[in-house]
């Protein structure tokens, strides 16, 4: 059975890791500054006892006053798990660095998320729409999205 | 002396035979060889995520069998498990065995497909394809019993499954374990040691272990690169826990391991069928479920291991009859990342082949 880590746990060893980054933490979830990400998941990726190898899936949430930037990590060794979130309140060019440098698995994933809800990735070699056509107006996940008179 | 030669840029799909569905590819040659690779998609997007905020709870399942459509049963595994999650549903113990039993005759009707459309890749037109489809067909004759449809199934619902299996479902599924095994005893025999077979997959298109778990690879290609990683093993959810059965993994991570990786696998899914079998209690098989679902606020993650690989569903609720997020983690998207990795310096020959050994489907790429 995949474990699941504290997210209060993590996220002291986060914290002790990279200052300031954790914003707050619960069972399961760790919520990091959007600016700390990259470092966050490199030390994440890179310590020993966590080792958090795979990075399952990426994830974006319109929640109206914010976005939510959700990381399923899994470690294959040992066998655990956590979910990294991240909250971008800049509604008009919303921001986060890449992972892509860390896990190659973030390249498609970020650039669905750029694509369909408009989250920019500072850092992807390769930022373009992943299944939409460039010039597409909009981004149709975002819940303000009207879809255009036919 | 040295020819001079200039790189080429080709167009591959997004419709040929061998991208399987309608995937593009713009591909860099010098000569016959690959420099680059560019995976183009988008061309059957249809916003699943988006349609499932606008449909109850109970609806979300016939999108997904449009996901990935020759898996339509893991695919609604994946999506009732994080909707029960999220919701605090616990399904009856009978229901739990019938839904694995009905995706694992998915998985093996689905790598059936997968084998049949590799040697297609490989030049062996249509032959052995209508071997694997002629088994594929008995498997869509048991679908048919439990659900009514072939296809897209929506067999499963929150809380459990659509209708008990009808009791001539015990007696064809008994037929169908005895005479599978001959069946896969069959393709081995005419496939596995075949001399073309061996010349264009052994050690073509090799992914790493290490490579592949960066790229987030999973399913049959991420354990035919020497990780043993299977959701079923690594993380058990229904009654996977209670059966015994062994993970086939593979050494090179070349082709021919990815090929060989679904015929073990076939070999498995029958155990675990036959176990389930012998253990399914008797029982109702669906929990006291309202029609209209009100899942408490908050977020939910599950995950299956589908025929193709990791298969997640990411609900987000808002406390409404509908999804406020649902976001869907398909394996065939996220395996494509590695499909650079594994045809830089290969030939275009090659291409196809390893291509079609990643096994993908369109409907679950471009949602």
């Amino acid at each position: 059975m995949t474990i699941d880590l504290a997210g209060v746990d993590v996220a002291q060893r986060v914290a002790e890791a990279v200052p300031g980054a954790v914003e707050e933490s619960d069972s399961r979830n760790v919520w990091v500054r959007p600016s700390s990400i990259r470092d966050v998941c490199k030390f994440l990726n890179e310590d020993n006892d966590l080792d958090f190898s795979f990075l399952a899936a990426v994830s974006a949430v319109d929640f109206i006053d914010h976005f939510e930037m959700v990381y399923h990590l899994v470690s294959i060794a040992n066998n655990h798990r956590i979910v990294l979130k991240s909250r971008i309140w800049d509604r008009e060019n919303p921001t986060a660095p890449s992972v892509v440098d860390i896990w190659e698995g973030a390249n498609f994933q970020e650039r669905e998320v750029y694509d369909l809800m408009g989250v920019r990735f500072e850092g992807h070699f390769n930022l373009k729409r992943l299944l939409l056509w460039e010039g597409f107006p909009g981004h149709p996940h975002r819940k303000d999205y009207l879809e255009p008179p036919r | 002396m040295a020819i001079r030669t200039e790189p080429i840029t080709i167009n591959i799909g997004p419709q040929h035979p061998s991208t399987h569905g309608v995937f593009r590819m713009r591909i860099t040659f010098d000569g016959e060889v690959i420099l680059d690779v560019e995976p183009i998609f988008g061309y059957l997007h249809r916003g699943s995520e988006k349609l499932a905020e606008e449909r109850t709870y109970a609806q979300v399942v016939t999108l997904t069998d449009r996901l990935d459509y020759v898996s339509s049963m893991s695919n609604n595994l994946a999506y009732v498990l994080s909707a029960e999650k999220l919701s605090g549903v616990q399904p009856p113990e009978r229901a739990m065995y019938l839904r694995v039993i009905a995706a694992e005759l998915q998985r093996i009707s689905s790598h059936l497909v997968a084998t049949g459309f590799f040697l297609n890749d490989l030049g062996a037109l249509a032959t052995p394809l209508m071997y694997c489809f002629r088994e594929r067909e008995k498997i869509l004759d048991l679908f048919e019993m439990l659900c009514g449809a072939r296809i897209t199934l929506s067999y499963m619902r929150v809380g459990g499954i659509f209708q008990d299996a009808p009791p001539e479902f015990w007696a064809a599924l008994r037929d169908f374990l005895g005479y599978m095994p001959d069946y896969i005893d069959e393709y081995e025999r005419l496939i596995t040691g075949n001399e073309i077979l061996l010349t264009r997959t052994k050690n073509v298109g090799i992914l790493s272990g290490e490579q592949a778990i960066n790229c987030s690879v999973s399913g049959p290609v991420l354990r035919a690169s020497g990780v043993n990683w299977d959701l079923r093993k690594a993380d058990p959810y229904e009654i996977y826990d209670r059966v015994e059965f062994d993970v086939p993994v593979g050494t090179v991570g070349d082709n021919y391991d990815r090929y060989l990786i679904r015929i073990a696998e076939m070999r498995q899914s029958l155990r675990i069928i036959q176990q389930c079998a012998d253990q399914i209690p008797e029982g109702p098989v669906k929990a006291d479920v309202p029609w209209l679902i009100r899942p408490p606020v908050g977020d939910a993650f599950a995950h299956v291991e589908a025929p193709k690989g990791e298969l997640g569903f990411y609900l987000v609720s808002d406390g409404t009859i509908s999804p406020y997020r649902c976001k869907i983690r398909s394996p065939s998207l996220i395996n494509l990342t590695a499909l650079k990795d594994m045809l830089l310096g290969w030939k275009l020959a090659d291409m196809i082949v390893t291509f079609g050994s990643v096994d993908i489907n369109m409907g679950e790429v471009d949602r």
